[in-house]
């Protein structure tokens, strides 16, 4: 599938709507899917699901939102991410923009990665690889 | 008290579809009230019909083995009502399905009308993601629950594997 970077925003956008009944006003690129649009823990399931629908592609399990980084626990120390764990995100989420995160890599922003811009980055790396 | 929103089964294709029809009748005790010189079946109660009829699908696709949650309706639109006297049919497909969840999407037919459609996420629950509080047992598919879904079995029409 050849598809330019605006027509996979489209229809990144058009599943988030779909998925989390925002408007298309507030699926901007640097939203982010928790924080700004809403997302809850299923609502990453339902997006990975209506992703590959969408595209025609198969997302494994924490290929697209990391879920088992945090649980080890040499990755966190006292709320912050360690400087091992923060290489396991960025060798797990090469689509994800980790330039502000690593000011301050608390645990707590760790949502702030996942952003629409992120969907986006790794929905093209995964069409150009196929 | 038995929670159960489907008479039985006329169609069940393994990890496919499957249809299960409802008889809505006036006997039952919650059209009185819903509502009074009115009764129709709430729409909640419709999404619960099918919900146990798209989990079934979704449980059978593990053999029973996991608990399965209703996770998230998706979409629930409704054209119509369901009056007491028809029969509404349920069809769901399973759309997506891994190893922690599934997707199903559905139709509700009174008679043979669309009336709504439904969207629905289940959620396999076992022993690795249970969330504190819940049973590690199968507090889903128990055994009552098994007989009850031999009676609602119905004569399936063969597409792919019956359970």
């Amino acid at each position: 599938m050849t598809l330019d970077r605006e027509q996979v925003f489209e229809r990144v956008e058009e599943v988030l709507i779909d998925s989390l009944g925002v408007d298309t006003e507030d699926v901007t690129k640097d939203a982010t899917l928790s924080g700004d649009l809403g997302a809850e823990s299923i609502d990453f399931l339902d997006i990975v699901f209506r992703l590959e629908k969408a595209f025609s592609i198969k997302i494994s399990k924490g290929e697209l939102f990391p879920d088992d980084i945090l649980n080890n626990p040499d990755n966190v120390e006292n709320g912050r991410i360690t400087p091992a764990g923060l290489e396991q995100f960025k060798r797990s989420m090469p689509h994800a923009d980790f330039a502000e995160f690593e000011k301050d890599p608390s645990v707590a922003k760790v949502p702030d990665l996942f952003t629409v811009d992120t969907i986006v980055n790794y929905v093209q790396a995964k069409l150009a690889a196929a | 008290m038995r929670w159960i929103w489907i008479d039985k089964f006329t169609e069940f294709a393994s990890r496919s579809h499957g249809t299960a029809v409802k008889n809505v009748t006036l006997a039952e005790e919650y059209l009185a009230d819903h509502f009074p010189g009115y009764p129709v079946m709430p729409p909640c109660l419709v999404i619960e019909g099918m919900a146990q009829t798209a989990g079934i699908l979704v449980g059978e696709a593990r053999d029973f083995k996991e608990n399965v949650i209703l996770a998230k309706i998706r979409k629930a639109e409704f054209d119509d009502y369901a009056h007491p006297g028809d029969q509404l049919r349920y069809h769901a497909k399973i759309e997506s399905i891994d190893e922690s969840a599934a997707a199903t999407a559905g139709e509700v037919f009174r008679n043979d009308e669309i009336i709504g459609r439904i969207d629905l996420i289940f959620s396999y629950v076992n022993r690795s993601n249970s969330v504190a509080g819940l049973p590690t047992h199968n507090f889903v598919f128990t055994d009552q629950f098994m007989r009850l879904f031999e009676d609602i079995r119905g004569e399936t029409d063969g597409q792919g594997a019956t359970p």
